[in-house]
């Protein structure tokens, strides 16, 4: 009942926020979220692997075709669950002192994704899934659509488009594992996993790459990026975080629930195919954003780099690559956030985030180096911040898989410290290009922001346990079911 | 049959408002009448009426599918007060739509093809008047002339048909026809044949597929808006309902030796209607495209498997033709606010009036077939089916197409959002509750797809 209520309550803010359009939509929308992170936590407080039964709810939508409205958590789910109850409430809160006020609406569009997004990670069912997924993108489309900068038109149109392809071609590989379940059909997760686990080899890898394609675009992944960059750019600061933070999330969470354990043979024989298209992502990326004279777009550009050895990580279908995958997508949620945070600050204040335009902020703005740097480092993967923990796990994994592989993957963290130290360095330190620019310091607004950000970093970084234990049993047991079923290739 | 003349009463009954003098109350009159009707007709949803020597049957079939043009009618009527009102046509007008409606029902509840002309005749007759209702206007003659040309020569066409498969088979009556087919299959007359294409043609110039769908855009485009949409509802409802009779029905033993023209027919529908919308700069000439490549995704699940297919026939059509009016209800009330329907008075809509954007934005999603709403669950039966039935390279074909369509149905979203405007647009609240609720149907019928899927058990 309580994952019903995560889904519903913020749908509920939503369609309250539309009709009676409330003067402080914001701080309305913010208490929702606060609400809604409150009973994300108590059922992280109460939850225990074992009873199952006690973290699902179902009932019958479409009886006739199969298709029943069944939702539910194990490790897996929760931990993403977290990750979006947990950020959005951040979100609200940075676009509080925004210099462009948003009106209710905005905030009704950004519960709505938050009830999408809740939707995707915890649906029990093909066609549920496939609903909530599509239904994130129509949120996400019009926040980027009215409040996006200059050139925004077409660029959330390619991005729509892109998306939408790519999930169709998911919808038609579901309903192809649909009518291989016996009887009457059904889209339930179980059956799927039955029906698909028994295709040959060849139609697992047809199966495979339907549903692939579009948890690729969705993250990207290379060559399937080219919406990425623009679309980050162009949107507006609150798009950008829910897009990077949380959205790009459900690609892996789509390869963790429903592309390992549905079709394992498929993820056998081309597996290796898309760990290597991972790894060519995370090079090109790192090299095109050394070049990158905007600093959002760095950030996209970064993004890509990180979301390939995710990637990579989870398609080595171990529990060391899948146990870092998870928390490096808590990390890189956070991490994200920050950064996108921080260089909408930046921009505002000294109205540009030309790189070479800036400089020696450092001295004006103190407090906000010291943050900026804090939130760079766990990016670049410094021991003792969360993405430490991530990239390592996931490293260790990809090692294992294949050492060249590995190796090149390793270059992430190297080329991640080219990236963005330079860029730190030319904005923040160093003589002011730009004389007259300096900026003020954080204000109180967004120290409480940035603070508890700063806060988790370390904490996650120092002790990731609790995190890594939320998800073991389900990692395991997921990874049990996938040797077997995988181990039956002649 | 009740129905039949209760519709056909409103009909008289608007004709004598103008000599009784009490056009006031006739718009009410008829909304009542309709629903009244409506009413009247799902009373016998358990035991199949038959009439005239079973000339008409009133099976399940024939009452959703009329229910539902009565239905729509009636929101119709709601929308359009505008269209009758401050006119002296006022009677003619309600009228025709009545005849129009009349002959709707006769086209979704025939077991006769006598019956079947005749239905198609008297909506046809009238809307060929209806089409060029709006005398001033260059553009609604021309519509008015080309549908009357184009449409005679079907009629032609279907009357021809009609009567080389009586050569054949002996009957008029649909039932006798089936068993006819199904018991000699193999030993019928090449003319038999030639008269089953005939009729196909016939009819497909009627449901507007390519390649018959040559007077559609002009048509559609030219007429007034309201026509317009009249005829992409109501209208479409009743040509596509006696598209299943005749083809899904009445010739199911012989389906083999029609089904791959039928395919050549979807296969073209879906590319030319969609890719031609693409290159549309005027609202209502893209919905008209739009209105023949939905045609197409309706005829893909009734060649996949028509006996399973008179469910989501009934949603498919209850759905397109509840965004169709949305659609076209706030296309109408720009365009009579702007004097144009192109994209450009699309600039800005939703700091015009974010209402009006929203209800449009939903309507164009559902049409491109975005969960969560009707349109995609209907899409998405379709697909289904075709899957199901083997179809999967035609299914390939209907996705890229369909993401044709979001490249069009997106226009005007991106024109109402993406661009901003200062001046404001307002509807009256009566136009904002009907447009509101047809909106909030959408989205119910998206979200509980079965209650209306299962009607057809």
């Amino acid at each position: 009942m309580m994952i019903l209520f995560l889904i519903l309550w913020p749908l509920a803010t939503a369609l309250g926020l539309y009709v009676l359009r409330p003067a402080n939509a914001k701080v309305v929308a913010f208490a929702s979220s606060l609400i809604e992170l409150v009973v994300s936590l108590l059922i992280v407080i109460q939850f225990r692997d074992q009873d199952a039964a006690m973290w699902t709810y179902q009932v019958p939508w479409i009886p006739s075709l199969g298709i029943n409205f069944s939702v539910g958590m194990d490790g897996i789910s929760l931990l993403l669950v977290l990750l979006t109850t947990g950020l959005v409430p951040f979100i609200l809160l940075s676009s509080f002192k925004m210099p462009n006020q948003k009106s209710a609406n905005f905030y009704a569009l950004v519960l709505l994704m938050q009830m999408a997004l809740v939707g995707v990670f915890t649906a029990l069912d093909g066609f549920l899934f496939y609903v909530f997924w599509e239904m994130a993108l129509i949120p996400i489309y019009f926040i980027c659509l009215i409040w996006g900068d200059e050139s925004r038109v077409p660029v959330t149109f390619k991005f729509f488009v892109y998306t939408l392809a790519g999930s169709l071609f998911m919808l038609l590989a579901l309903l192809f594992l649909y009518y291989q379940t016996p009887g009457n059909h059904s889209f339930d997760i179980h059956a799927l996993y039955k029906a698909g686990r028994e295709l040959s080899t060849f139609q697992q890898g047809i199966i495979f790459w339907g549903l692939f394609l579009a948890f690729a675009i969705k993250m990207p992944i290379f060559p399937f990026h080219t919406w990425q960059p623009d679309t980050y750019t162009v949107a507006p600061m609150e798009g950008t975080m829910l897009l990077s933070g949380i959205m790009l999330k459900m690609g892996f969470y789509g390869l963790i629930r429903w592309l390992l354990p549905l079709v394992p043979l498929g993820v056998k024989e081309w597996g290796f195919t898309a760990i290597i298209l991972s790894v060519i992502g995370i090079v090109y990326a790192s090299i095109v954003a050394i070049n990158q004279k905007d600093f959002k777009r760095l950030i996209a550009y970064a993004s890509i780099a990180h979301v390939g050895l995710i990637s990579a990580g989870v398609l080595t279908s171990s529990k060391l690559g899948m146990q870092g995958a998870l928390i490096q997508m808590i990390s890189h949620g956070i991490l994200a956030f920050a950064l996108f945070y921080i260089c909408e600050i930046i921009s505002t204040r000294s109205n540009t985030r030309i790189i070479t335009s800036l400089g020696g902020l450092r001295t004006s703005a103190p407090i906000l180096t010291t943050i900026f740097v804090i939130v760079i480092l766990g990016t670049i993967a410094l021991p003792f911040t969360s993405g430490f923990v991530g990239e390592f796990l996931l490293l260790n994994a990809l090692f294992q898989y294949n050492m060249i592989l590995g190796a090149v993957g390793g270059l992430t963290i190297i080329l991640g410290a080219v990236y963005l130290l330079p860029a730190f360095q030319y904005m923040m330190l160093g003589k002011n290009h730009a004389p007259g620019a300096d900026i003020a310091d954080l204000t109180r607004h967004e120290k409480i922001v940035l603070y508890p950000i700063v806060v988790l970093v370390f904490v996650i970084g120092i002790h990731p346990d609790p995190l890594l234990k939320i998800s073991e049993v389900a990692v395991t047991d997921l990874l049990e079911v996938f040797s077997t079923f995988s181990a039956n290739v002649k | 049959m009740n129905a039949l003349l209760i519709v056909c009463g409103l009909g008289f009954i608007s004709l004598l408002s103008e000599i009784l003098n009490f056009k006031k109350g006739l718009h009410a009159i008829v909304i009542a009448g309709l629903i009244a009707a409506a009413l009247m007709v799902v009373r016998d949803w358990n035991s199949a009426a038959h009439y005239f020597n079973d000339m008409l049957i009133f099976d399940q079939f024939a009452i959703a599918f009329s229910c539902l043009i009565m239905a729509v009618a009636a929101a119709w009527f709601c929308l359009a007060p505008s269209y009758f009102i401050g006119d002296s046509h006022q009677t003619d007008r309600t009228a025709l739509i009545a005849f129009t409606i009349v002959g709707g029902i006769m086209m979704v509840s025939f077991n006769n093809m006598a019956i079947l002309f005749l239905g198609i005749e008297i909506l046809s007759i009238s809307l060929y008047v209806l089409a060029g209702s709006n005398k001033e206007s260059f553009f609604s003659n021309e519509a008015a002339f080309k549908y009357f040309i184009m449409g005679s020569f079907a009629t032609g066409f279907l009357l021809m048909g009609i009567a080389l498969v009586y050569g054949a088979t002996g009957s008029f009556d649909i039932a006798r026809i089936t068993e006819y087919l199904a018991a000699h299959s193999d030993e019928l007359p090449g003319f038999f044949y030639v008269g089953l294409f005939l009729m196909l043609i016939g009819i497909a110039f009627k449901i507007s597929v390519v390649p018959f769908h040559f007077w559609a855009p002009d048509v559609y485009a030219g007429s007034p808006t309201l026509i317009t949409a009249f005829m992409s509802t109501v209208v479409k409802i009743a040509a596509v309902g006696a598209f299943y009779k005749i083809f899904a029905q009445c010739f199911l033993p012989v389906q083999a030796s029609f089904t791959s023209t039928v395919i050549v027919i979807i296969t073209l529908t879906l590319l030319v209607a969609n890719i031609t919308a693409v290159y549309q700069n005027n609202v209502k000439r893209m919905l008209a495209y739009s209105s023949v490549a939905q045609v197409g995704y309706i005829l893909l699940g009734l060649i996949s498997d028509s006996a399973k297919f008179e469910g989501p026939l009934l949603y498919y059509l209850t759905s397109y033709a509840t965004t169709s009016l949305v659609a076209f209800g706030v296309l109408y009330m720009i365009e009579s606010a702007k004097g144009s329907s192109s994209l450009e008075v699309f600039a800005g809509l939703y700091t015009k009036n974010p209402f009006a954007a929203i209800c449009m934005t939903i309507a164009l999603l559902s049409l491109a077939g975005i969960p969560p709403f009707a349109g995609f669950f209907a899409k998405y039966s379709v697909l289904s089916m075709a899957v199901d039935g083997n179809y999967i390279e035609m299914v390939i074909l209907a996705i890229i197409t369909s993401l044709i369509g979001v490249y069009y149905y997106f226009k005007p979203i991106m024109a109402m959002f993406g661009q901003r405007s200062d001046d404001r647009l307002y509807f009256s609240p009566g136009q904002k509750l009907i447009i509101g609720a047809l909106t909030l149907l959408i989205i119910l019928m998206g979200l509980f797809p079965d209650s209306l899927i299962s009607v057809m058990g």
